[in-house]
């Protein structure tokens, strides 16, 4: 009891803290600093509307790869913690699997296709709308997880999917590489020609490298999911 | 707006921090943990907040100066995406420890405790 | 104004399902009520002009997060011990 008690002192100072240093804050009339930088030449520079994803990929895009592999050593790490175990007990997983209701695998059957083209619009239009490889990855990896719910014992192919994977990873890097040589540095977006603004083929390489860390999410989500859920 | 958003976050982080403290289910832990992480992306959305800010998305509409900061939004994006690898990451430690165990109270692993 | 109450609203509502997340007997419960904050938050986004986080928080936090959580709870039988 007394722990709890200097906890919660502990907690109640640094609340009192933080709300003593943020209560007084107006908010600012106007952008200024790094942001408005960003803002004012990400049309110019890179033809990219939506500001965000300009930033996402090229201004900070060594960022972006670097949380890339995080995420990948995530994956792995889990797939190693769970993959390899579950076959000993055989015995847990040897319980029947209850097969879903008709109404949710006919629904899957239907929506599946549709949440997948879903996923790949997000991940197209990232330059153009809210919206990106990383929002579309998770739309992909969730139209996986309702395959896994109408037919439990759906397998996910683990050789496509982790070519596929280091595929485009791979390509992730070979673009940004290329962007040293050909343009004018690590990860620069302006190595394919701008564009139109408003299409959805401009912004240089902007929108295959959001495809290609889409398709690299998707995956390691569904890896992430398929190792957690699949009850071997 | 950018103070309330800031209080509400500062609020989250708070409640989160005393379930990572005082639980003892490990399942629950990762949860205050993960509540935790949510109001500090709020704290850091609401540091890029600009009075009457538009989305930062540059067409027709958007006003010169109104847009809000794009670059906490792209750290956060990050941070969630990263956030979950973490949070499962945690989770499959948590199922080695409870095929090993047998429990999920945190005080029955004391091992390492001397 | 009405922006600021809608605000304040959410924000109670945020706080009340944090706390039944960490006090809640039932994890299962508690796991609904971490998704219901992400949700929640994620429309504080949009008012906030964050709509790319917006869409990640509620693709991911609210929804890929919990299945995460209730995957993990099922294969560790879902047993509390929470009773100090």
């Amino acid at each position: 009891m007394i722990k709890r008690v200097l906890i919660l002192a502990v907690l109640v100072f640094f609340l009192i803290l933080f709300l003593s240093r943020v209560a007084g804050i107006d908010t600012p009339a106007q952008l200024t600093g790094v942001g408005a930088g960003y803002v004012d030449r990400s049309v110019g520079e890179l033809n990219s509307p939506n500001v965000v994803t300009a930033v996402v990929v090229t201004y900070r895009g060594i960022d972006t790869l670097g949380e890339v592999s995080v995420l990948f050593l995530a994956a792995a790490a889990i797939s190693l913690l769970l993959g390899s175990t579950g076959k000993k007990n055989g015995k847990g997983g040897a319980k029947e699997k209850r097969s879903a209701s008709e109404i949710l695998t006919t629904g899957a059957d239907i929506l599946v296709p549709v949440i997948m083209l879903f996923g790949v619009y997000i991940f197209l239009n990232g330059h153009l709308s809210p919206g990106g490889g990383f929002q579309g990855g998770a739309v992909v990896a969730s139209a996986v997880l309702l395959l896994f719910l109408a037919y439990p014992g759906f397998r996910l192919r683990h050789g496509i999917l982790a070519a596929l994977e280091s595929l485009s990873g791979t390509a992730y890097v070979v673009i940004a590489v290329l962007g040293l040589i050909l343009a004018s540095g690590f990860l620069d977006s302006r190595l394919l020609p701008l564009g139109e603004t408003g299409r959805i083929i401009s912004a240089g390489t902007i929108p295959l490298v959001y495809t290609l860390i889409g398709l690299k999410v998707g995956t390691e989500l569904a890896g992430i999911i398929d190792s957690l859920g699949g009850d071997r | 707006m950018t103070s309330l958003a800031m209080i509400t976050g500062g609020l989250l982080m708070a409640v989160g921090f005393w379930g990572i403290l005082t639980r003892r289910n490990l399942i629950r832990m990762i949860l205050s943990l993960a509540i935790t992480e949510t109001g500090l992306h709020l704290v850091m959305i609401a540091a890029g907040y600009v009075r009457h800010g538009t989305a930062p998305i540059i067409d027709e509409a958007a006003v010169a100066g109104q847009t809000v900061d794009p670059v906490p939004q792209a750290l956060v994006l990050t941070a969630i995406v990263i956030g979950v690898a973490v949070n499962a990451l945690l989770l499959a430690l948590i199922i080695r420890l409870y095929r090993k165990k047998g429990t999920l109270d945190v005080e029955s692993f004391g091992e390492l405790r001397w | 104004m009405m922006m600021t109450i809608l605000f304040i609203v959410i924000g109670v509502v945020l706080l009340l399902a944090a706390l039944l997340a960490v006090h809640m007997k039932s994890l299962l419960g508690a796991i609904i009520a971490v998704g219901v904050v992400s949700l929640f938050v994620s429309i504080l986004f949009l008012i906030l002009g964050a709509p790319d986080v917006a869409m990640t928080e509620a693709a991911i936090g609210a929804g890929l997060s919990t299945v995460i959580f209730l995957f993990a709870l099922s294969r560790t039988a879902g047993r509390d011990s929470d009773d100090d």
